[in-house]
Order: C-alpha cells, then structure tokens, then sequence
C-alpha cells in the first residue's frame, strides 16, 4: 500500500468514529447492567460528561514526567492498536495503515499501553498503584500467552501474517470464518480478550473496593481525561483484531457495530456471573486451562 | 457555639512528639549509599493552596459548571451513621446514577466530600487530608444536624460542632438522620448552586487558609501531620 497524505484523515476519521462508538456502547453496556439489576441507569452520553468534567477541573497535581507519559503512552497504545489494523475489510477510507506485518505489531501493541501505564503509575508513588501495577503485569503476561500462540496458530493456518489476508481469507460464508475452521485457536484467544479486559473474574488489577483502583489511584483531572479516552478506545480496538482475525471482519459500519458490540459482550456477560479471581488464581487459571487450549492450537493446525 | 470546651481545646502545654513515620531518618538505599530523609520536606508539598480563577469567557465557565454539576463523583468516605443513608442511593430503589452522581474510591478523582454525620477530632483529621488531596472544584455536604450545630453531640468531649468552621460547606441537609430522599434532593440543590457557579468553597477554603487552619489546629489535639497535603 503506498502512502498518501488522505490516509491521515482518514484513519483521523476512523479514530473519530470509534472513540465515538466506544463512548457510547460501554455507556450502554453499563446501562444494560443497571436495567438488568433494576436501576435506570446512567444517561448514555455520560462518558462526554465526565470526559468534559475531567477536563474542566482547574488543579492539576504532577509527579514527575513519567507521571504526565504514563497516560499518554497509554493512549498511544490504544490509537496506534487501532491504526495499524484495517478497521472496515475493503474500504479505502477505514484501511488505515495496515501494512504486511501488521499482526505482529498488533500484538506488541496490545502489552505497550500496559507497559506505559507501569512507568506512569510507578512514578506516582501511590503504594496502591504499584500493587495495581505489579498484578496487572503478571496477570496480563500469562493472558497474552494463549492470545500469543492462537496468533501463531492463525499465521500457520493462513500463511500469512497481514491481517488483510486473514480477513479475506475469510470472505464468503459464515463457515469460513476462523471460529468455523480453526475453534481451537478462537477458544485459545477468548481466554486472552476475556483476561485483558478488565472485567470480573480478571479485574483484580483495578479492584475498586480492595487497592482503591490500583493504578490510577493519583490520576486525575486532564490525565484521567486521557485515560477514559482509552478506556472506551482500547477494548473496541481488541475487539476489532479479534473481529478481524476470528470472526470474518467486517465489510461496513453497521456489520463492524454489531459484531464489535457482540464480541464486547463476550467478557460483560463472562464478568457479571463470575466473582473476582485473586492474581494467583488467574495466572494459575490463564497456564492451566489457557495456554494447554493455544499449544492445543497449534499442533492441530 | 463555639468548640471552647476546656477539655476539649487542644493542649498546649505538652509537646507532641511527631510520629515515627514523619520523623527525619537516615535510610541505606539498595546500592549502599546513606541519605538524609525528612518526610514532612520530601513527601509533601509545602506551598498552600491556590486561588484558582475562573475561566476568562462566561460561556467556558457556563459549559464547564454544566459539566461539573451533571458528573458528580462522591468520594466513598463516610462518617456517622448518614454513610448508611447514601448506600441506598445506588440502589434501584433511589439510584443516584441517572442523575450522573457516581462514586470513587479515590480522593483524588472525586469532586464532593459528603460528611455523613458526626466528625469526631480523629476522624476530622482523616477528613481535612481527604479533602485537600481532592481537586479543584471540589465541594462539600454536611449530612445531618451533627455538621450543623454538634445535633445530639452538642455537648461531646470528642466531636466537632459547626463543620463550616474547618472545612468550607457548600451545602447543608438537616435532620437526624435525613433520610435518602433529602440526600438526594440535597444534592439537586447542589447541582443548581454549581450550575450558578455559587459553589465555590475551595476558592474560599484557600483565601481562608489561615483561618481554617487555626481552627483545625485549635481541636485537633496531635498535629502531626503536614500543613497543606495536596
């Protein structure tokens, strides 16, 4: 694909339209969780709210220049995820900068906002974020491993490792998408979405009522701006590489909303049956039930 | 009405040692080198709060304070027995949620400190770090008779009386206990008061800063912690 200045604005574009559809589908998602506990639930553009709020507060307390980096890498993480894997599967305009090796750097930065968030939060020196911080390193270390060998599996399968070519590959009929052909490397992934997104029984890095929210704990203000920026961006750009590589892709915006909203529900639903799993638990969890599932996946391949 | 109480006035006369945490130390870092740790100097800010100005254009202000009243966020901090009254506000009986009021587990990313009650001396102490740490605009409510004139502790060795006279109040809910109801219809009040742009208490809480202390200082019988922590 070469290169042109319009590619900016359009995946400028993209961005804005996902950051868009990431506030308002976890608000509606949190809605749908209070109707079903019987409450009427937040309004659905309260996620612009609290970002305006954010923004509008006048003090701003730093730490150090990590301390401001740590959001922003984090947020790095999440547009540069989004930007280097095609969001709409044969559109000029929703391409973005997928390029041939794409999977591979998807999958670095799936770990890189992690990493980033580390440093910042580090610098804080709130002893609740370093917790926060330590148990979300490991916990998502041992998540991405299945995550890391259903990857391998795939590119065996498909020969290839641009993501583009694993979604045309699947083209044509619902049985040719990955969750059809290779269920063994698409069960292996699941267990890296359902452990990397936060969400109850894996939640236990942020864990609100124990470490008050682990590495967040002294972010607030512009920096807590940032990061709900991610934190509605980050998990619809997984769901899309996960939309992507084992459930056909999708070909428009209404098939991407559905789809995306569909495979977001995938750890919701996991997240409100399930209580929360101490750090030990799911790393055991994760190199017990997660990785046998990703080596499963690759030797059938 | 004031906390003249003898008893209950701070003791002047015996010196209070700071505690072993805040004390200056010497401590050997992993590579062996020695230094000098002073934690009241290294580990807290020295400087008082600010006056933070508004925003120069009215419509900023006006879309800010919009924002701000409609993005409440409670710091889960209770005190007394009204922290059993705002439990039910996240329930689906009453469900403060729908009105954008939600709660944080951190100072730090709340806007509205609600002192749910009686404030003794060593839980006012707890109260004034948590509310410093929180960022400007940040507001208070005092549930109850107990933070308006001591209620049923008027005459208590160990809780304070008028709550306004250490930290600066926003608004007030009276009764003994109130219950969720005018919890909630207080913090309508206090939507309107921030829409006006009237709740300003941590502008006052800084161009008072002396003031407060001194009261703060006056009951609070082992201050041993830093003037200002931010």
């Amino acid at each position: 694909m070469s290169f042109e200045w319009i590619h900016v604005a359009y995946a400028a574009l993209t961005l804005f339209i996902v950051i868009n559809y990431g506030m308002i589908m976890t608000a509606l998602v949190r809605k749908i969780g209070a109707r079903v506990s019987g409450r009427y639930g937040i309004p659905i553009w309260q996620n612009y709210i609290d970002l305006a709020k954010n923004i509008a507060l006048r003090s701003k307390v730093t730490h150090g220049a990590m301390f401001y980096l740590g959001p922003v890498f984090r947020l790095t993480g999440g547009v540069g995820l989004l930007l280097f894997v095609p969001t709409i599967y044969g559109s000029v305009m929703h391409q973005n900068f997928s390029y041939a090796g794409d999977l591979i750097l998807a999958l670095y930065f799936v770990f890189f906002g992690t990493l980033g968030m580390a440093l910042g939060a580090g610098e804080s020196g709130h002893p609740h974020a370093a917790i926060g911080v330590s148990r979300g390193l490991a916990q998502v270390t041992t998540a991405e491993l299945p995550l890391a060998l259903a990857v391998y599996a795939l590119s065996l399968q498909y020969q290839t490792i641009d993501i583009t070519e694993i979604v045309a590959a699947q083209q044509g009929s619902l049985f040719n998408w990955t969750l059809f052909t290779n269920p063994l490397a698409t069960v292996a992934a699941l267990f890296g979405l359902v452990g990397t997104m936060m969400r109850s029984p894996f939640d236990v890095v942020m864990a609100p009522q124990e470490i008050p929210i682990g590495p967040p704990t002294e972010y607030h203000s512009s920096y807590l701006a940032l990061m709900q920026t991610n934190r509605v961006l980050f998990p619809v750009a997984k769901v899309v590489i996960f939309m992507n590589l084992f459930f056909g892709g999708a070909t428009n915006w209404a098939e991407f909303a559905v789809k995306a909203f569909a495979i977001y529900m995938i750890p919701v639903l996991i997240g409100v049956v399930n209580p929360r799993f101490r750090v030990e638990q799911s790393i055991r969890f994760f190199l017990k039930w997660g990785l046998p599932v990703g080596i499963l996946a690759i030797v059938t391949v | 009405m004031k906390d003249i109480d003898k008893s209950f006035k701070k003791d002047t006369e015996t010196d209070f040692p700071l505690r072993e945490e805040m004390r200056p130390r010497k401590v050997t870092t992993p590579d062996g080198q020695v230094i000098d740790i002073d934690p009241l100097q290294d580990y807290f800010c020295q400087e008082p709060p600010k006056v933070h100005r508004k925003s120069y254009s009215a419509i900023v202000e006006g879309f800010y304070n919009w924002a701000r009243a409609n993005s409440l966020w409670i710091l889960g901090f209770g005190t007394g027995c009204g922290a059993i009254e705002m439990r039910p506000l996240m329930t689906p009986r009453f469900d403060a949620y729908r009105y954008g009021i939600q709660w944080r587990p951190t100072p730090r990313q709340s806007n509205l400190l609600v002192i749910s009650g009686y404030l003794s001396v060593k839980t006012l102490k707890r109260a004034i770090r948590a509310y410093e740490q929180m960022p400007q605009p940040k507001y208070v409510v005092g549930l109850g008779s107990c933070t308006i004139n001591g209620g049923m502790y008027w005459d208590s060795y160990n809780t304070i009386k008028k709550l306004d006279e250490y930290l600066p109040v926003d608004l007030y809910i009276a009764g003994c206990m109130p219950r969720p109801e005018a919890l909630l219809a207080g913090l309508m009040d206090l939507k309107k008061l921030i829409r006006k742009g009237e709740a300003e208490g941590a502008n006052r809480y800084a161009e008072n800063f002396d003031w407060y202390k001194a009261n703060q200082k006056s009951v609070i019988k082992d201050w041993d912690m830093p003037d200002y922590s931010w």
